[in-house]
Formats: structure tokens, sequence, C-alpha cells
């Protein structure tokens, strides 16, 4: 009697555990089916054409999305411009006033917004930025994407500037120093590799957004280097050319993706692998 | 450590002696406060801008939905009629495109989700724990315009050929499991959705099950009890809360989720029972729609349906957040 509940309570036990096993193997099954398909139907559509010219007009096989790369870049580096300063001063104040009102509403906002889907971003910046200047443009594709990063770069260099030891704080103090070069020479001084490590991950996240472009860069078959033009971007292009019925179309959205991922996945494991390193060093 | 090389000096003024004298405004007592002052304020208002931005996201689609609130009022979420041509506009199709495509996410993504948290962990030793996590964590890195290619040129074409045929075959009787086999919709969206939501999930479980104290395992475990059963009962009733927390926000994920369910649920706004059949989110009609929008009843109503999609998510995100912060916290930088 005693042994059968005893096999019983066995068996149930390498019953779940097995059970929780398989659902950790099934978890990563997705991850391995994408990054298969995009490198092995991603890597026929890359060549020299993909890097260096237009899109070709619908029917002509051939060209790339030379445009789309660079606009890639342009809207990235508009919302970094835009969010970086906002987002780690915002952050500075949330460590060193962290007992303030502002700050709990502050950090609560942030939170909020880090929840709010990226499409109603898009609504959010056309109505603002498209409807008042007149016309879609890599300004409104930057202030979107800008928005989506702030959150992000606010709380990660908040807990990481609380990650440096008051210590460092007090030396600086006790040197005579006045509070707030201490606060950025010696604490941001400090954090920066770990905030730059966060900054990185918020890259490679907006790097991907597609939803809040769609109303606000919009696309551009050319180039579309100012800021008051619509313009390119990878993701856009992606989605437009698989949802056309061209093949050629289908096979350059795949090696746009490969593009895509390899710079998505790069920033990603950096700045991970830059974390763990630092903090096993700390 | 890094104390060797402080980079501050300080100040050396021209005229003043080894020990720094301060100057005419530190004599009078402001010298520091007056810096400080203006690096609070400064810093202050910026953050600030955080506070605004959120205040001004909720404004800004208030008032650009005004129109169709005027005109539909509360039957703008119970009728099913979207007709741009007359200017009719009903979500009630899409609200329902969202909700069952979540559902079908969560019902997918939560015991996957849970279990592969508890087998980071509480079984999984260091060494498989650490990779695993790092793959599972890396799935939520992956845009989701490439899952949506994913979706349109593997996913959908196994569902059609394979997935749905069988479950058609076993469990037929079903009203969702009936219908031509198509791959693309409510099932394919849901399945997308699960993938995008499961890291999510298992991360704030993760998060929530370190949490819980060791000496509760060793305690069941010094009793007899297996290592499911302390799992089950002193673990998993102390992190509760938290799971339900890391559940929500993952639902919130999947409410707001665009490209990749746009790409796969056939986008068609009308109310099947199947879940074979094509279907269409709040999501997917703004981004299909909102550039081709003409007239501004039109506008207002996608407006409309952005402002009941952003209401709801970040109502769910402030539950969420307190149920994960009885327990423990979110993993830091998270976007979830």
């Amino acid at each position: 009697m005693e042994d059968a509940s005893y096999m019983r309570r066995k068996l149930v036990d390498h019953a779940v555990r097995g059970a929780c096993f398989i659902a950790a193997l099934l978890a990563v099954v997705p991850l391995f089916s994408v990054l298969y398909y995009v490198a092995s139907k991603g890597a026929g559509g890359l060549n020299l054409a993909f890097f260096t010219e237009l899109p070709k007009p619908v029917g002509e096989e051939g060209g790339g999305m030379a445009n789309a790369l660079v606009g890639t870049l342009e809207l990235v580096g508009l919302a970094c411009l835009f969010a970086m300063p906002l987002g780690v001063l915002a952050g500075i104040y949330l460590a060193e006033f962290r007992e303030s009102k502002l700050a709990t509403v502050v950090r609560f906002s942030a939170d909020v917004m880090s929840g709010v889907p990226s499409i109603t971003i898009g609504i959010f910046v056309y109505t603002l930025v498209v409807l008042s200047t007149g016309h879609f443009s890599a300004l409104a594709g930057g202030i979107a994407l800008a928005l989506i990063m702030l959150p992000t770069v606010t709380r990660t260099t908040e807990e990481l500037l609380k990650l440096v030891p008051e210590e460092l704080r007090e030396a600086g103090l006790g040197l005579g120093v006045a509070k707030w070069r201490v606060t950025m020479r010696v604490m941001v001084r400090t954090a920066l590799p770990g905030i730059a490590t966060g900054v990185m991950l918020a890259i490679a996240r907006v790097a991907g957004e597609t939803a809040p472009l769609l109303f606000t860069a919009f696309n551009n078959r050319f180039w579309g280097g100012a800021l008051d033009e619509p313009i390119a971007s990878l993701p856009v292009q992606i989605y437009t050319y698989a949802v056309s019925p061209y093949e050629d179309w289908h096979r350059q959205a795949w090696a746009a993706a490969l593009v895509l991922v390899t710079m998505v996945l790069v920033l990603n494991v950096t700045a991970r692998v830059l974390v763990r390193h630092r903090v096993r060093a700390r | 450590m890094a104390q060797a090389s402080l980079p501050i000096e300080p100040e050396p003024r021209p005229g003043s002696s080894a020990r720094a004298r301060p100057g005419w405004l530190g004599r009078l007592g402001v010298g520091t406060s007056v810096g400080d002052g203006a690096f609070r304020v400064t810093t202050a208002l910026v953050a600030a801008t955080v506070v605004l931005a959120l205040i001004a996201i909720f404004a800004e689609l208030a008032r650009a939905s005004s129109l169709s609130l005027e005109a539909f009022g509360l039957d703008f979420i119970t009728s099913q009629n979207w007709d741009p041509v007359r200017d009719e506009f009903g979500a009630l199709p899409f609200i329902y495109g969202t909700l069952v495509s979540s559902l079908i996410a969560l019902l997918l993504a939560v015991p996957v989700g849970i279990g592969t948290a508890i087998f980071l962990s509480e079984l999984a030793p260091e060494w498989i724990a650490k990779p695993l996590g790092f793959l599972v964590e890396l799935l939520a890195a992956v845009p989701s315009v490439v899952y949506g290619l994913w979706g349109i040129f593997f996913l959908a074409p196994v569902l059609r050929e394979h997935v749905q045929p069988f479950l058609a075959s076993t469990l037929g009787i079903l009203p969702i499991f009936q219908g031509p086999h198509l791959g693309f919709g409510m099932l394919a969206g849901g399945i997308i959705l699960a993938i995008m939501i499961l890291p999510t999930i298992s991360s704030v479980s993760r998060e929530v099950l370190r949490a819980v104290p060791g000496i509760y395992r060793e305690g069941a475990l010094a009793l007899g009890a297996t290592h499911w059963e302390a799992i089950r009962t002193a673990v998993l009733p102390h992190a509760r809360s938290g799971l339900v927390g890391g559940v929500i926000l993952g639902l919130g994920r999947a409410l707001g989720e665009t490209m990749a369910i746009t790409m796969v649920i056939g986008n068609r706004p009308e109310i099947d029972l199947s879940w074979f059949a094509p279907s269409y989110t709040m999501a997917s009609v703004i981004a299909n729609e909102f550039t081709e929008a003409t007239g501004d009843l039109y506008l207002a109503a996608l407006a409309e349906i952005g402002l009941l999609l952003l209401v709801v998510s970040v109502a769910l995100n402030v539950v969420a957040r307190l149920l994960v912060w009885r327990v423990g916290r979110l993993p830091s930088g998270a976007r979830v």
C-alpha cells in the first residue's frame, strides 16, 4: 500500500519534470525554424545588387534594397538622436531623485508606455506630425521609433545607475565636488558602458519595428535622404514584398529578412554578452 | 576596481592654493546649490516629458476619434457592419478577431511558457538553463515582420497540408475545427501570437519563480516531498499572482501585436466560429486601412479602434505590473 502510493508519486514527479523539459524544447523550436528558413531562403537572394541598387519596377527582375538599408539606418539614427538624450536624462532623474513624487509618476508612465501597442504610436505620430506637415516623412518615422525607445532607455539608465556603488558618490562629495558634477562625472560615467548596452538593446528592438512606420515614414521606391520626404525601410519593404504576388519580390523579402535578422541578433547578443560580462566582473 | 582612476579633478583655479578655496558664489553659500538646482530642474523637466508623451498619446487618439465616438457611441463595439463606402462602422468583427486569436495564443503559450520557466528555474542544471534561457529570450528579438514572412511561406502551408486535415479528422465535431483548409486564418494568427508572447510569459515567470525564497523548497523537500510536490505545494502558491501577471503581460502584447498576425490571419471582417476561417484583428485593420482611409469619419473610426486598443492594453499592463510587483520584480529593461 505504502509502496504503491510512493511509486505513484514518483511517477507523477517524473511525468511533470518530463513535461516541463518538453515545454522548454518546444519553446525553442520556432526560433530554430525561423532562423533556418531565413538563412536558407535569404542566402539565395543576397548579391551585390541587393546592397547597391534601387528596387526595380514591377515585372522587372533584379534590383536591390539599397535605399531601404540606408533608410533603416537613418530612421534608427533619428530615433536615437531624439530618444537618447531624453531617456538618459530622465533616467538620471529617476536614479538621483528616486524618492520624489515626480519620479514615481515618471517611472509609472515609462512602464505604462512600454505597454502601448506600437501601432497606436503610429496613429499618434500620424495625427501629430504627418497631418500637420501635410506629408509622410523620415522625421515622423524617427519620432515614432523614438517614442518606442524612450521608456526602455529611461528605465535601463535608471537601473544601471542604481548599480553604481554609493561609495563612489561619497568619495566624490568628500573631495568637495558639487553634487551634480559627481552625478555626471562619477556615477554616469561609471554606468556608461552599461547604459550603452541598454541602448543597443533598444536599437535592436526598434530596427525591426514595422507597424509604426506604415503611416509615418511610409515607403519610397527611390532614394529619400531628406527629413521631410517619405523614406523606405527594411521592415516595411519586407512587408510590402512578402504580401505581393511576385516570386522575385518574395526572394528579395527573404534576403532582406536575413539582413535584418542578422543586424538585430548581432546587436542583441552583443549587448547581452556585454551585460553578463559586466555583472560577473562586479 | 575603478576607484584608482576616478575621473574628477578638484578644478584648480588660477591663483588658488593647493587647497581649493570656494569661488565668490561659493562664499555666499550658493555656489554648488545653483548648479545642483539647475541640474535637478533640467532633469526633472526632461523626465516630465515622458509623462507628457503618455498623456499626449491618450489625448491625441481621443481627439482623433471624436467624430466616430459621437456618431456611433456604444454601437461602435456592438455592430458588425464595417462598410466604409456607406460610412457605417462597427468594430465587432475586429474585436472578436483580436480576442479569439489572443485566446488561442494564451492556450498555447501559457502551458509551454510556464513549463519552460519551471524547467529553467527549478529543474535544469545551470549549464542547460543558461543557454536555453538565452535562446528563449532571443525569440523576443526576432522582428514581427520576419515572423509574418515565416508565417506566410512556412506556417500557413504546414497548417493547410498537415495540421488542419489532422484536426478536422480527429476533432472535427467541434465547430472551431470545421470548414475549408486555407492555412491562413484565425488558427495561424493564434499560433504566431503564441510564439511571440512565449518569451514574455516565460521570462517573467522565471523571474517570479526565482524570487521565491529557497527555504520554501528546502522545507518541502525535507518533509519528504518529491520535486514536483515541492514546486506545487511550496513554490507555485507563493508565485501565483506573479505568474498571473506574466500571463496578463503576454495577453497585452498579443492584443497589440500587428504585423505578423496581419500577414497570416486572412483579413476578412466577418465573425466565423471556425478557427480555420480568415478573420481580422483591431491592429490589422488599422495597419491595412489607415493610409487608404478616405473621409474624416473613416479615419476617426480607425483611430477609435486604436484608442480601444490603447486603453485595454494599458489597463492590462498596469494590472499585470501590480501583480508581478507583489512577488518580485520584472527583468530590468524588458519591454513587455
